[in-house]
């Protein structure tokens, strides 16, 4: 058992060393485009999987991300702008005082983000998880509007529609990957732990899991501040990855995606939601082709703009006609799982024991 | 004040409807008290309340000379007082082992953070639960079982694993709401046994539901029969099945005949 235990954890040490490798070389032969991708891949890997701990794991159907993300990246980029730079962006009315003249570096920019996503997201708390079901996913629906309302009204703090331009594109793949990383780690130890077991015997039947001792209103709490702090930072990233944030760009769209990528990869499945998101992140853009001008035979069609969005939504129909439970369903990939169906088992367990 | 649970006129009102009317019941420790009545008598009625899940409209409960009613079930469940449901709720979807080990989270003083980076104390506490839970799973014959879905477990194990996990919050007083519905014979006979095994062994004072008659009269040392939210008798079995307004209420005409 022990010895499985460490086989398995220098296995995922080793893949990460591999994953860091691999993005090395992509960092050094990739085009400019393809680095885009992989970044954009790894930041959807974060949403999706910190999404997952509140939608799946515990089981409270929410919709509030595109609100954390907008906290995150406003946050952040606020953080990084220099004073010069703040001052030419905010021409209609200046910017409030200490934002005036703050300026961090962007690592710390990323943990302010965190943390300011995850207190309010705290707060926000106390409020939604009065209400369950499809209550809780209205309300938390109507504050992701109330977050891109303010966004676009508080001039003085996010230049209101104009948005932040002009940012650095700090985030490259080891920012992005690197913090992929870390939200898996930390969100597949959570669920393995006591706490993450609370979190689905809440799911499983709120009322059981009270009359076994769980405080089911703080279990939700702790996923929800835990979820809002990884998008948060998650947020930070694709503020510097894009370099313009507006408040156009955290509708209900990017909260629709990623429900998306949960519900795809399997409510409940940290693999299914890293899985998933990078077939969205890659899928999106191989997709592509369907947009293109073709020639069938004699045939000529003419490029579609939005044809991708046709295809995928096909795709989408089909996943839920026949994998309802998405692609993992609730399981996880393990290193026993991999290592029992490979055929160089009986070389590691051998090993092993 | 030498009463585990000492509850006063509690009356549950539901709008104009009263399903609970002035339940009076004291339990000393190491009792095993039977609730027993008609459909729709307030008895599950009076359970919630007890447990937390009712905020009674009227009375008190005290366990242990502590005034506990409307405090929240996980607070109640933290003080000593677990159940069963009389419709099975165990986490289908988890495993047996699992389900058990729900029961100790609310005793896990090692912070979130602490379990995310396995530091010592965190360790600690999961392995003695992991023990814990395996030696409790074993004494109900459920150990073979532990690494099996709750949800493809048979029903009468299903019940059996509601029972273990209740006692996995190691309660000073256990409600079970109808253990034995649904089982056969040979199942409810196994049943009595594990009841009477688990209340000597773990010092429980037990609270049942149940409409098994064989069942009630063969382990219940008290009874207390509602009727549309009322007491109408309190006894000894032998007193109880001789008391005229339970055949009446209870048992219905047909066995006057």
């Amino acid at each position: 058992m022990e010895g499985g235990r460490l086989r398995n954890q220098l296995l995922t040490l080793a893949s990460v060393g591999i994953l860091f490798a691999l993005l090395y070389l992509a960092s050094r032969y990739l085009s400019d485009y393809q680095v885009r991708i992989l970044n954009n891949g790894a930041i959807f890997i974060t949403l999706a999987v910190s999404y997952n701990l509140i939608n799946g794991i515990t089981g409270q159907f929410s919709l509030e991300p595109n609100a954390f993300v907008a906290i995150g990246a406003y946050t952040s980029a606020l953080l990084t702008l220099s004073p010069a730079e703040k001052e030419i962006s905010f021409i209609i009315e200046p910017i409030i005082w200490p934002l005036s003249v703050i300026q961090v570096s962007f690592v710390w920019s990323l943990v302010a983000a965190g943390i300011v996503t995850a207190f309010l997201g705290f707060l926000m708390g106390f409020p939604v998880f009065r209400v369950r079901g499809d209550y809780l996913a209205i309300v938390t629906l109507g504050f992701g509007e109330v977050v891109r309302s303010v966004a676009n009204n508080l001039q003085r703090v996010t230049n209101g529609p104009l948005g932040l331009k002009a940012l650095h594109n700090y985030t490259n793949l080891w920012w992005a990957w690197g913090f992929a990383v870390i939200a898996i780690f930390f969100i597949v130890r959570l669920v393995a732990s006591s706490y993450g077991l609370a979190m689905k015997a809440v799911r499983e039947d709120e009322v059981a899991a009270e009359a076994m001792g769980i405080n089911a209103f703080r279990t939700k709490l702790l996923a929800f501040t835990t979820s809002a702090f990884f998008e948060g930072v998650a947020g930070g990233l694709l503020a510097h990855l894009i370099t313009t944030i507006s408040p156009t760009l955290f509708t209900f769209f990017l909260t629709f995606n990623l429900l998306i990528i949960i519900v795809a990869g399997g409510l409940g499945s940290t693999t299914g939601s890293v899985i998933a998101a990078l077939l969205f992140a890659f899928g999106g853009e191989w997709l592509r082709v369907v947009e293109e001008p073709m020639s069938i035979g004699s045939l000529q069609i003419p490029g579609i703009p939005g044809m991708r969005m046709v295809v995928f939504s096909i795709a989408l129909i089909l996943l839920m006609i026949f994998a309802r439970h998405g692609i993992m369903g609730r399981r996880e990939f393990s290193w026993d799982w991999l290592l029992e169906r490979s055929p160089v088992s009986r070389v590691f367990r051998g090993g092993g024991k | 004040m030498s009463d585990l649970l000492s509850v006063t006129q509690l009356t549950m009102e539901f709008g104009g409807l009263t399903a609970v009317n002035e339940f009076s019941l004291e339990l000393r420790p190491g009792e095993l008290v039977g609730l027993i009545g008609p459909n729709g008598a307030g008895k599950t009625t009076a359970f919630n309340m007890i447990t937390g899940n009712l905020v009674p409209t009227r009375g008190k409960i005290l366990l242990a000379g502590r005034l506990i009613n409307g405090q929240k079930p996980h607070r109640i469940t933290a003080q000593g007082i677990a159940r069963t449901f009389q419709n099975i709720r165990l986490f289908t979807d988890l495993t047996v082992l699992e389900n058990v080990l729900v029961s100790f989270h609310f005793r896990v003083r090692s912070s979130f953070l602490s379990a995310v980076f396995g530091l010592p104390r965190y360790r600690r506490e999961a392995r003695t639960a992991l023990e814990t839970c395996r030696l409790l799973l074993a004494e109900m014959g459920l150990g073979h079982l532990a690494g099996e879905k709750a949800g493809s477990l048979p029903y009468g194990q299903q019940r059996r694993l509601e029972i273990a996990r209740a006692l996995a919050t190691r309660p000073k007083l256990i409600l079970l709401d109808e253990p034995a519905a649904g089982m056969n014979p040979a199942e409810t006979e196994s049943l009595m046994e594990l009841i009477i095994k688990i209340r000597r062994e773990y010092g429980l004072t037990v609270l049942l539901i149940e409409h098994d008659m064989t069942f009630v009269m063969g382990i219940c040392e008290r009874l207390k029969v509602l009727d549309y939210g009322h007491t109408i008798a309190e006894g000894t079995p032998q007193e109880i099945q001789n008391n005229e307004r339970v055949i009446q209420a209870y048992l219905g005409e047909r066995h006057r005949a």
